[in-house]
């Protein structure tokens, strides 16, 4: 657990987010097949309450369905990586490492 | 298995939005006493990684895909009340931005997939990795508890779904555990690898001792 591998886990992730992202397979989901199937997708539509910014995973104004993919994994992984940091931060606000062992391993468990 | 706007009525999220405030609550609470500073960006690579693999579906059968959940994963190496604050995270961002679930299932899709995921794989994990003890045994024990959460998910999701009158729960429910059985094995392969290849990068030779059979986790 030191820094090091926790940029290589980030670097990871941003990967998996720009080239893995754009061959994801275009079926539908288990829930969403569920409800093609059994009838009632419909339901869904046009009930969205918010007005998303990249529905679908699609960054807005990108002419390639992978880029726009990419670009949106992208977004949504360093998004997803601040929201979670700000809010342990602000919210949890946790005690320093004082009083632990020297060792930086483990501690996280 | 993110639940769109107009699957569930107003009772149903209601009532899922209250049990998982709760639950989140509780895991704030716990996490203040036990988490250190230190760990704070280790949460947020977690969050990051389940967001990108979340994105990336994988056929299951028959014009079906799957992705990772993410709950067993994060709940083996980080502790379930870790997971439940890594994934209600993820499941935010996923709705606001990217319209992944609706508004008004937010509180359901924290439930099933931040809250009962996570504590069913946690669960899974110990208890067959105390029963084998050996490195076979703990790699059995994270594939079987990466399968349980995602059924015990999508078990409840169909309840959710059927108690909302949406479609009688003989007709939803075999077919989401039918579909999830399959995608609990994508689950249940990429969450061995990942944990073996970061408890190899930790350095523990016996992860389960710190992170699973050994403690409360955070």
């Amino acid at each position: 657990m030191n820094k090091k591998n926790l940029l290589w886990g980030l670097l990871v992730a941003l990967a998996v987010a720009a080239f893995l992202s754009p061959f994801a397979s275009p079926s539908p989901d288990g829930l969403e097949r569920v409800a093609e199937d059994k009838g009632f997708l419909h339901l869904a539509e046009g009930k969205e309450l918010i007005h998303a910014l990249m529905p679908d995973y699609v960054f807005p104004g990108v002419a390639s369905g992978g880029l726009a993919t990419s670009l949106a994994g992208l977004v949504g992984t360093l998004l997803v990586f601040a929201a979670m940091y700000l809010l342990v931060r602000l919210v949890i606000r946790p005690k320093g490492s004082a009083g632990k062992g020297p060792s930086g391993k483990g501690h996280l468990n | 298995m993110h639940i769109p706007d107009g699957f569930l009525d107003t009772r149903i999220w209601v009532g899922a939005g209250v049990l998982s405030a709760g639950a989140v609550a509780a895991a704030v609470a716990k996490t203040r006493k036990v988490l250190e500073d230190r760990q704070v960006p280790a949460l947020g690579v977690m969050a990051a990684f389940i967001f990108a693999a979340q994105m990336v579906n994988f056929p299951v059968a028959g014009g079906t895909s799957g992705h990772l959940l993410g709950g067993a994963l994060a709940a083996i190496l980080l502790g379930p009340w870790s997971a439940g604050l890594i994934l209600t995270t993820v499941l935010i961002i996923q709705m606001l931005f990217f319209y992944d679930g609706g508004l008004t299932a937010l509180g359901a899709n924290v439930l099933n997939m931040a809250v009962i995921a996570p504590w069913v794989a946690y669960g899974t994990c110990r208890l067959v990795s105390n029963l084998f003890r050996s490195s076979a045994g703990r790699t059995a024990a994270i594939f079987l508890a990466s399968w349980m959460s995602v059924m015990a998910a999508a078990l409840a999701a169909s309840l959710e779904i059927a108690f909302s009158g949406t479609v009688p729960l003989k007709i939803v429910l075999p077919a989401m555990l039918g579909w999830h059985a399959l995608i609990g094995i994508g689950e249940g392969l990429i969450t061995v690898v990942v944990v073996s290849f970061v408890s190899r990068l930790w350095g523990l030779e016996q992860p389960e001792q710190k992170s699973v059979a050994g403690g409360e986790g955070l």
